[in-house]
């Protein structure tokens, strides 16, 4: 069993931004670009992705790694089919979630309605939603506040709400973005074993995290971006990571010990 | 399946193919990705599916759109003391706003045989046709972080956003009622005819909401100036006035029926005619003419082709050929304008 589940071939994304510098942003300069007959000089081209080519297999656990915008979470939108590739195409077995840091869910809205809504957008029927709802309450572990405005949550508590609604149904393929960074060691251990279990259940997952130790535990193949394009990649995840250390000047991480999900890199 | 198919390891083997130093730019050698896609029957994920099986995704997320448009309608007064109160409260304020300034202040009522329920009807029909236009020539943008982080059939999006206007819309038919009854109108079977009326509006208002969410969803230009467009059209439609009694209009008939005839005007007389006696009467159809009361509003002689008593320009079965014409035509055409970008939404 090693079809392939997630081809991604040639990818380029790019982003238009509307509003970036470059202008005084008065009405004057406004009249003088509309007579001069210019384009607007705000709107900016981005490419986050600049061709990128891989292809994941079943049960590949796959780890993304990068500075800040190196493009990791833009790659997971693109898989998702959440981002139109400008060129290139991305090919998926199926529907790919994306549990993403933004993943906002609707914020004036309770907890309650939020674990409702988000199983029904992901195209569970009214009665699964029922079914399913202790359970996501109970891993997530918000208590009461399930009855208060999403609003009012904490960043972390927000998150594990957000990993418990999508982590509810079982996807072939499953992207988590960052979603575990604010969780609480405890939660962290729990999304650990979910993650793993979800692996188990044959799918794909794509895991894009800062921590490295949580990389090396859950994930057997690792992808290394930078600048929007692939440094490296491959299933030596050990020695990725060191490279990439070693790239950003950070110290090569000690391994005599068994990998722990919850140590600090 | 061919040899590297297996050869590509399970979780954690280190295959010939892959384990070296693994950069792969382009194709794998022998195949090309996209036939390595297609002999796995992979599809591209952020592929448009044809227009009926995307009414069919549609269909299938019926319950998350109903779920939306209601929690959304919850949510929008949880921050106001009074809370649900004001989904009363605001047509009753509108209302009361309109009449002081058309009914009392102006005076347009001229024409019109009863003025209050006639002004009330029309600006709430009117309303829920400008909110729906509004709030939908927004959606895309408004709901760039939800369109980014979950995968959904897009036009979810302006028919929930329909789904609330209509919501709020129950609540001030509750405010009309009672205004129309207090006025003076008796209740009769014919206000049956409002829910279908009612229905046609919402359908012609979900076409347009989703052809307004795609020209809405470029630049920002178009959502500054819809406010402008909706309010000239609102005083083109007869919301405080008789179309039929507008003395410069008189002159030109084709012009009357135009105005006649377009979306807003059709709906709001639709309604006007169910529950609305005295609009029923005047209107020409519901008896030859009313000769009498025509004279009224004669001027210098031109009276027998116009006014709310004596035109006879677009009768009833018309008006409901009409709305069902703009009905039909704004959900083909918007649904699938917008379905045609459907891929497009989360580029911002």
């Amino acid at each position: 069993m090693a079809d392939p589940t997630v081809i991604v071939d040639d990818l380029h994304v790019v982003y238009r931004v509307y509003g970036a510098g470059g202008d005084k942003g008065t009405a004057a300069t406004a009249l003088m670009r509309v007579f001069k007959r210019q384009r607007r000089p705000s709107v900016r081209e981005v490419e986050a992705i600049r061709g990128v080519s891989f292809v994941i297999n079943h049960g590949d656990a796959v780890g993304i790694i990068g500075r800040n915008g190196s493009g990791k979470s833009t790659l997971l939108q693109a898989i998702a089919g959440l981002l139109p590739p400008e060129q290139g195409c991305v090919y998926t077995s199926g529907q790919a979630a994306l549990l993403g840091v933004n993943a906002a869910l609707l914020d004036d809205l309770t907890g309650e309605r939020n674990v409702v809504l988000g199983c029904l957008a992901m195209g569970m029927s009214p009665q699964e939603t029922k079914d399913a709802y202790p359970s996501i309450v109970e891993f997530s572990g918000v208590g009461t506040f399930i009855d208060y405005p999403m609003r009012t949550y904490s960043t972390g508590m927000a998150q594990r709400l957000r990993f418990s609604i999508a982590s509810a149904k079982s996807h072939e393929i499953l992207m988590i973005d960052e979603a575990l960074a604010t969780g609480d060691a405890n939660f962290r251990a729990k999304s650990h074993e979910k993650i793993m279990s979800l692996r188990g259940e044959a799918g794909t997952v794509f895991l894009v995290a800062h921590n490295l130790a949580e990389i090396e535990a859950s994930c057997n193949r690792v992808i290394w971006l930078e600048k929007g394009k692939i440094m490296k990649q491959g299933y030596d995840v050990p020695g990725i990571v060191d490279a990439y250390l070693e790239a950003t000047g950070g110290e090569p991480r000690k391994r005599d010990k068994p990998v722990d999900v919850n140590a600090v890199t | 399946m061919k040899e590297r198919a297996r050869d590509q390891g399970g979780p954690g083997t280190l295959t010939d193919e892959l384990a070296t130093p693994d950069v792969i730019e382009g194709p794998l050698p022998g195949e090309s990705l996209a036939e390595l896609a297609a002999e796995y029957q992979l599809r591209p994920s952020s592929a448009r599916p044809g227009v009926f099986a995307y009414a069919g995704q549609l269909w299938a997320r019926r319950h998350f759109i109903v779920g939306f448009a209601t929690a959304r309608n919850v949510a929008m007064y949880t921050e106001a003391r009074l809370g649900q109160l004001w989904q009363v409260l605001t047509p009753l304020l509108n209302a009361a706003v309109y009449y002081l300034i058309f009914g009392i202040i102006l005076d347009t009522s001229r024409g019109v045989p009863k003025f209050l329920p006639f002004l009330i009807t029309g600006i709430f029909i009117f309303n829920f046709t400008q909110r729906a236009f509004i709030t939908s020539s927004r959606v895309i943008v408004d709901s760039l972080p939800l369109i980014r982080a979950l995968p959904f059939p897009r036009a979810s999006l302006p028919i929930g956003y329909v789904l609330i206007e209509l919501q709020q819309l129950v609540f001030s038919m509750i405010v009309l009622t009672a205004i129309v009854l207090g006025s003076g109108e008796p209740l009769t079977w014919y206000w049956l005819l409002a829910l279908p009326a009612l229905a046609l509006q919402t359908v012609f208002n979900m076409g347009m909401g989703l052809f307004l969410a795609r020209v809405g969803s470029g630049a920002d230009d178009f959502g500054q100036l819809m406010p402008f467009l909706v309010r000239t059209w609102m005083y083109t439609s007869g919301v405080m006035f008789s179309i039929q009694t507008i003395s410069t209009l008189k002159k030109h008939p084709t012009l009357t029926y135009i105005l006649q005839i377009n979306p807003a005007a059709v709906f709001i007389s639709l309604v006007r005619n169910a529950i609305l006696k005295s609009e029923r009467l005047a209107w020409p159809g519901s008896q030859p003419y009313n000769a009498a009361k025509c004279a009224l509003y004669d001027f210098k002689g031109t009276h027998l082709e116009n006014s709310a008593y004596c035109h006879g320009t677009v009768t009833m079965n018309q008006l409901w050929l009409y709305g069902a014409g703009w009905a039909v035509v704004a959900l083909v055409v918007g649904f699938v304008f917008f379905w045609q970008a459907e891929t497009r939404y989360g580029r911002g």
